[in-house]
């Protein structure tokens, strides 16, 4: 081993004192990642084949097999819709709010007069909690008293437009609402991003004659690759994270049912249904899973290949 | 206040729930003991002390407790150490609280939901209190205070009933009369109608006030025995009884208030008091959102009787008390507390500052009731059966993952109750068997 070891090195050799600082520095953080995330996830799968209320010792917990699955795909009717739900935010999250965040960050990128006085009131949104984003627009949204509805003139029974109580309309609310905070969080990355891009890079394009858009689809573009993943990411973190705004729109329910709201509601609370709502929590973990393996997986192909990693 | 689930600020319980999911996800076992847990340190049996666990959280009712606190410790000479905790809060950790280390003196509500916690052994028996205070309570609140093993286990506080609220002024100037049958309901709503009135105010955004309106409907369809059976998950629900709740229901949903799943209760009584909405089928609480000015304006009918056979018996009326933990630190302070609570002296204290509520005790002083309290007073007294409230009533996961998105898509979708209630009944089969 030891012959190895030294062979590989091209520093200096390791003193015992820096090798143990080294593992206690690898197993310490080791050590949380397993018991605070991988522990507490196993356990959540264990229980995700058990009925329980949470009352009473490790004994009252009754083994129920795959009972609980087979409820949630055919008998718990808030399941699909919340799969559903969780798709469209995702796609939707993926289309509007990142290419308005980017063509805003263009925008901005361009010298205006005043562009930080822009920049910070686009900015402003994400500084707040999407809890306190779920407040603000429900003044917006709400029936008889919102803003939207005075506007339109439509707060009479009869013709007054239920934003927030019509399941087929909700969904979309909430996206605006939501998306109004996200806008200024892929503004600020794109922007970060494009004051990285080598100005002479666009001045060579300009000297060929592309134009404005040429310019931006085969220079600037292909020069913002790794904030594109970054936002590639942050976007699906948040699309399946979301849950305080419809939370507190009203409680995750009647349209805007989300899988997390449906952890929530099964596991938090009076109800305690542990079992059932690790189930959830399973099934979000494995629909996650599906999108973070690939990017995993391809990001690391491409660093590795590139000899970033060792 | 004295509302079922909610205070008078949506928001701030709002944002306080949202506290509560953090830190509810953050680390739920730490949650359950933090307030309470060291308060009574002394211990022994020479202690002068006392710890309460508070749902009171509103500034009101926080405040009228601290004196009813305070008076108890002028009489006895024990303080009670108060852990209050934001009302949703207090209720959705409850589970983790009660297996930590509660309070000696809890608040909780009876009927099942206080039945639950003595079956599962996280609550002390009181009998021996109630051998010395049964005098001040009706045969009902003894049978809402009794666990499924005859014990006693509960100490009524105070209860607010449920009824259609209206203004007295509209219904003098438009010459409406309160209506008594379902009949008189239909016909008084259509001449809301004519005069350009919605004839009842209705919100359901929060997903439990329409609770009441299926529970008054199913009380009054097909009698309170029948509910509580259902509600204990002995009846079926695909049973035509129930599809007649909710094709009644159908029948008088086009009086109801548009757009009732996009509305707070707060926002519909607003509608009341702003003379939109002819009438409310709500809680007392609805007063909350009256200005003082216009509070004796405010006056309520019983639910109407659909079936003469059993007329008016029940009274959806939420009863709010007391509760001991399984092994209080301070059993004989805690007990010689809730004595003090079952007596006259300090609900009529909590009463002064606030009357939302009527006292449980019947030996209370009522002379300082305003009208609508002693109307409520004797509504409840005229009651058969006090029922508790659908989510009071039934097993907590049945209410909050069963039935409320089951009334909301009843108000979305009315027509569809053959397939609402297959859903439901097998929804409830796999709950009711743990």
């Amino acid at each position: 081993m030891a012959v190895t070891t030294r062979r590989r090195r091209r520093g200096p050799r390791l003193t015992r004192r820096d090798k143990l600082v080294l593992a206690v520095m690898i197993a310490v953080p080791t050590l949380l990642h397993l018991t605070l995330i991988w522990v507490p996830t196993m356990l959540s799968v264990a229980l995700s084949f058990a009925r329980w209320d949470g009352i009473g010792g490790l004994d009252t917990i009754k083994w129920v097999g795959l009972e609980n699955y087979r409820q949630i795909f055919t008998i718990y009717p808030p399941f699909w819709p919340a799969v559903q739900h969780n798709l469209i935010w995702l796609v939707f999250f993926l289309l509007v709010p990142t290419t308005f965040g980017l063509f805003l960050a263009l925008q901005l990128d361009k010298q205006l007069r005043a562009t930080r006085v822009y920049q910070s009131a686009l900015f402003l949104p994400v500084v707040l909690a999407l809890a306190i984003v779920g407040f603000i627009w429900q003044l917006v949204y709400s029936p008889e008293q919102g803003l939207l509805n005075n506007l339109l003139g439509r707060t009479e029974q009869g013709n007054l437009i239920d934003w927030l109580g019509n399941p087929k309309l909700n969904l979309w609310a909430m996206l605006v609402a939501a998306s109004w905070r996200h806008v200024g969080y892929i503004m600020i990355l794109y922007l970060a991003g494009l004051k990285s891009v080598d100005p002479s890079l666009r001045e060579a394009a300009a000297i060929d004659g592309a134009n404005e858009w040429q310019a931006f689809r085969r220079v600037v573009f292909p020069a913002l690759k790794p904030i594109n993943v970054v936002v590639l990411v942050v976007t699906v973190i948040e699309s399946l994270r979301a849950f305080d705004i419809v939370f507190v729109i009203n409680s995750g329910r009647n349209g805007l049912e989300l899988l997390s709201v449906l952890v929530y509601d099964n596991i938090v609370g009076e109800a305690s249904r542990i079992g059932f709502g690790s189930t959830l929590a399973v099934i979000l973990l494995t629909v996650s899973l599906a999108f973070i393996i690939p990017y995993l997986v391809v990001y690391f192909r491409a660093t590795i290949g590139r000899g970033e990693v060792r | 206040m004295a509302t079922s689930r909610m205070g008078p600020r949506l928001s701030r319980r709002d944002m306080l729930k949202m506290f509560g999911v953090s830190a509810g996800m953050a680390g739920l076992a730490a949650c359950g003991d933090d307030g309470g847990g060291g308060a009574a340190g002394g211990g022994g049996s020479g202690s002068k002390e006392v710890t309460v666990g508070s749902n009171a959280s509103d500034t009101l009712p926080k405040k009228a407790y601290e004196e009813v606190f305070a008076n108890f410790q002028k009489a006895s000479g024990i303080t009670a150490k108060v852990n209050t905790v934001d009302h949703n809060t207090y209720q959705e950790q409850i589970n983790n609280y009660l297996q930590g280390r509660p309070d000696d003196v809890w608040m909780w509500f009876a009927g099942y939901r206080m039945q639950f916690f003595a079956q599962r052994g996280l609550a002390g028996p009181v009998t021996d209190v109630w051998q010395k205070i049964g005098g001040n309570f009706t045969e009902a609140l003894k049978q809402a205070s009794t666990g499924l093993d005859g014990q006693q286990y509960f100490i009524p506080f105070y209860y607010y009933p449920w009824a259609f609220f209206y203004r007295k002024s509209v219904f003098e100037e438009k010459g409406y009369q309160p209506a008594t049958t379902l009949d008189e309901l239909v016909a008084l709503a259509k001449q809301m109608q004519a005069d350009n009135l919605t004839p009842i105010a209705f919100a359901d955004k929060d997903g439990w006030p329409a609770m009441g309106t299926f529970d008054y409907l199913n009380m009054r369809i097909n009698g309170y025995d029948f509910h509580i059976s259902l509600m204990g998950g002995n009846e079926s629900w695909t049973d035509p009884k129930v599809a007649k709740v909710f094709d009644t229901w159908r029948g008088l949903l086009p009086y109801h208030q548009q757009g009732a799943l996009g509305r707070t209760w707060q926002e519909a009584g607003q509608a009341l008091h702003q003379k939109k909405a002819g009438m409310y089928l709500l809680g007392m609480f609805v007063g909350q959102q009256f200005p003082e000015a216009d509070r004796d304006d405010l006056d309520f009918f019983a639910f109407p009787e659909i079936d003469s056979t059993i007329g008016t018996d029940s009274v959806e009326a939420p009863i709010d008390g007391f509760m001991l933990a399984k092994s209080p630190r301070e059993e004989a302070n805690a007990k010689q507390l809730l004595e003090y609570l079952a007596g006259t002296e300090a609900v009529s204290t909590y009463l002064k500052s606030d009357p939302n509520n009527i006292a449980a005790n019947t030996k209370a002083d009522t002379s300082g009731y305003n009208a609508l309290q002693k109307k409520a007073v004797e509504l409840i007294g005229s009651a058969a059966h006090i029922s508790q409230f659908l989510d009071r009533d039934t097993r907590p996961d049945f209410a909050s993952t069963v039935m409320i998105p089951s009334l909301q898509e009843f108000i979305r979708k009315p027509n569809d109750v053959a397939g609402l209630t297959k859903k439901i009944e097998d929804q409830k089969k796999t709950i009711f068997t743990s």
